[in-house]
């Protein structure tokens, strides 16, 4: 294996992690305000529709994103209204809004395209194309012919879409703005102990409410990159489980912004040999493919069963807050 | 003092729910620009109008009375087993090692095996989950999703590498003896029209018989007072001698158990033989079908029927209004998800309100006179 070829693992591991990096900070969000949150597989999945069907229509990629953030975003107003004022099961809210956008996605596209569930591929310009960096190679013929330094440069560094770069500024910003900002301090508080938030005379549904928001931003970002960038539009069920992977992921980073990007670059690298390799052959023994993809479940279950440090989630995670009375 | 009658809980509740569930669905389908009457009419009469469609609803409830028990039982001790797609899928792994590795001189004895099997493979799928949540306190929702996708890798690591018929392409099993074939509808109830090609098969006795075992177990045996109690309040369980531990895992275990044998409906009694993703998200309509019935075997029997009807009847409604597509059931399963469960308090709230002041109302007219 040269050189490049590991550039290039690394690069497809960005672009895939990207994702999982939006998807878990959104679920970070949410969490660390005591919602639980299994719906963002389902959020994707609405974002990643909407982007690319306004994308099509339109032929402007950020009508795109703005739709398919807007879906995602009702999406989680409607987690907030179940979990948040009716106090339902936040778990089975989630659950049912996984649902709610497996069907209602493909039963739209159907009306929209009449192409079987999917959108129409989407043309180059109504897609977030690639950003080269200044002085970066494009080609590869080129790439190959640089040192390693500016093969870095030109392949791992340069040339990814706009929402790789966002997805990377928003782990230094959810970490500024959970671990620095009174917003952010009074946002873990809610996740702890509302009660405690609630006494201080801040408004505990408030603070819940705009974790979800946020949270559905964060999904609606990974659901238009799924769509508009790493792929030319819709397929069924295009988010394949990434929700689950973010979910994951963000149980192995404990909760926290710049564990959840190694986590996810580590998912991100797992997904990447697993594309490029069918099954890898160490030694005597051949890994399969299928055990490369259960392999983030895999290490979950051993991070939850407490054999790597134990994962804690906020204490208040899950329980509707009823104030006292 | 309840706040409303016990009829109102069980039966008022859960019914404006689904009929929310279907007004909303009936939206869906208006905005989409076709009639919702008319979507109902051909729903209804594919699943009801004919022992075909008959045969084919209650196939699918079969299935989702297994799922939908196992949800259930779980619900009882207060655990949410998401983990039913991955239980029946190794359930249906239990099956075909038993009916392909044994030459068994009957379908009778075969399904005796292939029940113990089913339950055995889906039972230890659910138990690793069970552990960790009692021993380690690793949250069942979770571990129970991820060892969907465990189960799912591994079916499909298996089917490709092991079951797979050599020199065939598809990733299915051989087909089972024929003498392990169970008999379908038109063997045993031929008389009501069911022909030969109809999936309904002996299963569906089996899955009653499931329901039965599991009324009992809830309501009429001291561990199903312990689960019972656990599911209420697990302090006060531990406090009155319940070892949590035990209820744990002995619940997930029949509740693993029950999803697991959902494989006999379909690889032992339709397909004959192991397939990829023979589960087709039965073991998700399985919490739809738990919430609707409240968690109660009858409850189950009937939204497992709605939702079997649903399915055969979604199959009919793609056929006649090719503008709506098949995944319109998997959008009405979503929103009875929604109103059953998470939206409970939404309908529950006015509800209690309601008989409240009626109750009020009654005991001050029942004071009046008496001034």
């Amino acid at each position: 294996m040269d050189f490049l070829t590991i550039v290039q693992i690394l690069d497809s591991t960005v672009r895939l992690a990207t994702p999982l990096l939006l998807a878990c900070l959104a679920g970070l969000w949410s969490e660390r305000a005591g919602i639980f949150d299994i719906g963002l597989e389902g959020k994707m999945l609405a974002a990643a529709f909407f982007s690319a069907a306004i994308a099509f229509t339109t032929g402007s990629v950020w009508l795109g994103l703005f739709a398919g953030i807007v879906a995602s975003v009702f999406l989680s107003g409607l987690h907030g209204v179940a979990s948040i004022t009716f106090r339902g099961n936040q778990l089975i809210s989630g659950v049912a809004i996984n649902f709610l956008a497996a069907g209602l996605t493909v039963v739209i596209a159907q009306t929209w395209f009449q192409q079987g569930g999917r959108t129409p591929q989407l043309a180059t310009e109504s897609r977030f194309g690639n950003i080269v960096l200044p002085g970066a190679e494009t080609r590869i013929r080129d790439i190959a012919q640089q040192g390693p330094l500016g093969q870095v440069y030109s392949e791992l560094i340069s040339g990814h879409s706009i929402l790789v770069y966002v997805a990377l500024l928003m782990v230094p910003l959810t970490w500024f703005l959970l671990y620095r900002t009174r917003f952010g301090l009074r946002l873990r508080a809610v996740g702890e102990n509302p009660a405690a938030v609630d006494t201080a005379g801040v408004s505990v549904v408030g603070l819940r409410y705009a974790a979800v928001v946020i949270c559905g931003v964060l999904c609606g970002l990974a659901g238009a990159y799924l769509a508009t960038a790493l792929n030319a539009g819709f397929v069924k069920d295009m988010s394949a489980g990434r929700g689950f992977i973010a979910l994951a992921a963000l149980i192995f980073a404990k909760w926290r912004p710049w564990y959840a990007l190694s986590a996810c670059l580590l998912f991100g690298l797992f997904d990447a040999i697993g594309n490029r390799y069918q099954n890898i052959q160490l030694g005597e023994f051949i890994v399969p493919v299928q055990f490369m993809q259960a392999l983030p479940y895999i290490l979950v279950v051993i991070v939850l069963a407490g054999l790597v440090g134990k994962a804690i989630p906020p204490r208040a995670g899950g329980e509707p807050y009823v104030k006292e009375r | 003092m309840d706040k409303m009658p016990k009829w109102a809980d069980v039966v008022l509740i859960p019914l404006i729910s689904v009929v929310l569930a279907l007004v909303v669905s009936g939206l869906v389908v208006a905005i989409i620009g076709e009639s919702p009457w008319r979507a109902m009419e051909i729903m209804v009469r594919g699943a009801f109008g004919s022992a075909y469609g008959w045969g084919y609803t209650l196939y699918y409830a079969t299935n989702f009375i297994f799922t939908g028990l196992a949800v259930a039982v779980a619900f009882h001790a207060r655990l949410f087993n998401i983990g039913g797609e991955g239980q029946a899928a190794l359930g249906g792994l239990g099956v075909a090692i038993i009916l392909l590795g044994v030459a068994w001189p009957h379908w009778t004895i075969a399904l005796l095996a292939a029940v113990l099997f089913s339950a055995a493979f889906g039972a230890v799928w659910a138990a690793v989950p069970a552990y960790l949540q009692a021993k380690r306190g690793s949250h069942i929702v979770i571990t129970t999703i991820m060892f969907n996708y465990i189960a799912s890798a591994l079916m499909v690591y298996l089917l490709v590498n092991v079951f797979r018929v050599e020199g065939s392409m598809s990733p299915e099993s051989a087909t089972f003896a024929e003498a392990v074939h169970l008999p379908n509808a038109a063997s045993f109830a031929g008389f009501l029209g069911f022909r030969g090609s109809t999936p309904l098969n002996f299963s569906f006795f089996l899955a009653l018989l499931a329901c039965v075992f599991v009324w009992l177990l809830i309501w009429r045996t001291r561990l199903g007072y312990e689960i019972r109690a656990f599911g209420h309040s697990d302090s006060a369980a531990v406090y009155a001698g319940i070892n949590p531990t035990k209820i744990i895992m002995i619940t997930m275990i029949i509740s693993g158990a029950l999803a697991g044998m959902m494989a006999i409906n379909v690889v032992m009694g339709e397909a004959e033989r192991l397939v990829l993703d023979f589960v087709e998200g039965a073991g998700f309509v399985g919490i739809a079908v738990a919430l609707m019935g409240r968690s109660h075997p009858v409850g189950v029997i009937l939204a497992a029927l709605l939702f079997g009807a649903l399915y055969q009847g979604g199959a009919e409604l793609q056929f006649e209004m090719p503008a709506i597509s098949r995944e319109m059931v998997v959008v009405i399963q979503a929103l009875v998800i929604l109103f059953t469960g998470a939206l409970d308090n939404m309908v529950r709230m006015p509800m209690q309100a309601f008989f409240l002041s009626l109750r009020r109302r009654r005991e001050a007219g029942a004071r009046t006179p008496a001034e």
